[in-house]
């Protein structure tokens, strides 16, 4: 079996290969696969604008209250909400598929159940964002 | 035998999607949301003096390094495997498109907390 996909385009044979357009989309497992999967981009996106205001910084006061403006555009705004819940999805989808993309562990013998992992993550999340948020409360200026 | 250098990539993807799981919707809230609106936060908690001088301190170099760099190689990883299931096999190309992109933003991170002086 020819292993190498991106090369059957060049194969003289032309075999057949099985479309596949939309192919996630035809079920609901796989659309949220895909939701899971296009958290990147929202990962990406944040990272980037982190980046700007670095580089803005770098450029002096009048550079980085430019990049304060922005943010406080409706279109930032937007932005922001829409990053916010993706970052929570992927909050979610990180831990809710941790007891299988972890090693398997044990405890007293027995294999440690997927629900307590999940929700172990899940309750380390709600933590540090309750610690963040008391530590940005207490450098209010 | 070549050492494979996969692990590498899956090290960051995994530091990078527990540090976004972790802090990323406290972080997107409040620097994109609480603080540009004043609400919860005062408006004025990322004014030019107070970021300089926490880009200034080592310990708010090292995360912005972090957080900068570990998401971007996360995300660069996770695009990269997530091409396949859209027609975009791996290839030379795409793996340099995303992990290209990472390396060169990583680049421009510690370009900037290093620039931005001590």
């Amino acid at each position: 079996m020819n292993r190498d996909l991106s090369s059957t385009q060049k194969d003289g044979r032309r075999p057949y290969m099985r479309p596949m357009a939309g192919w996630w989309q035809r079920n609901p497992f796989f659309v949220r696969y895909m939701l899971r999967e296009v958290t990147a981009l929202a990962v990406a996106a944040y990272a980037i604008v982190l980046l700007v205001g670095l580089i803005c910084l770098t450029n002096g006061a009048f550079a980085f209250q430019s990049w304060l403006n922005v943010l406080r555009s409706p279109l930032s705004i937007a932005l922001h909400l829409l990053l916010l819940v993706a970052m929570v999805y992927h909050s979610w989808t990180w831990f809710e598929i941790m007891p299988k993309t972890m090693p398997p562990m044990y405890s007293g013998g027995k294999r440690v159940a997927g629900a307590v992992i999940t929700w172990t993550g899940v309750a380390a999340a709600v933590a540090v964002t309750l610690l963040l948020f008391g530590i940005f409360w207490s450098l209010r200026p | 035998m070549k050492r494979s250098n996969a692990p590498i990539f899956w090290a960051l993807f995994g530091a990078g999607g527990m540090l976004s799981a972790l802090a990323g919707p406290v972080l997107v809230f409040v620097t994109g949301i609480a603080i540009p609106l004043g609400f919860l936060l005062p408006a004025d908690m990322m004014s030019y003096p107070r970021m300089l001088a926490f880009a200034q301190h080592p310990i708010g170099k090292l995360i912005i390094l972090a957080l900068i760099v570990l998401f971007l190689w996360h995300a660069a990883h996770r695009i990269y495997k997530s091409l396949h299931d859209v027609g975009i096999h791996p290839s030379p190309g795409s793996r340099l498109a995303c992990y290209g992109s990472a390396m060169v933003g990583s680049v421009f991170a510690l370009y900037g907390v290093l620039a931005v002086g001590f």
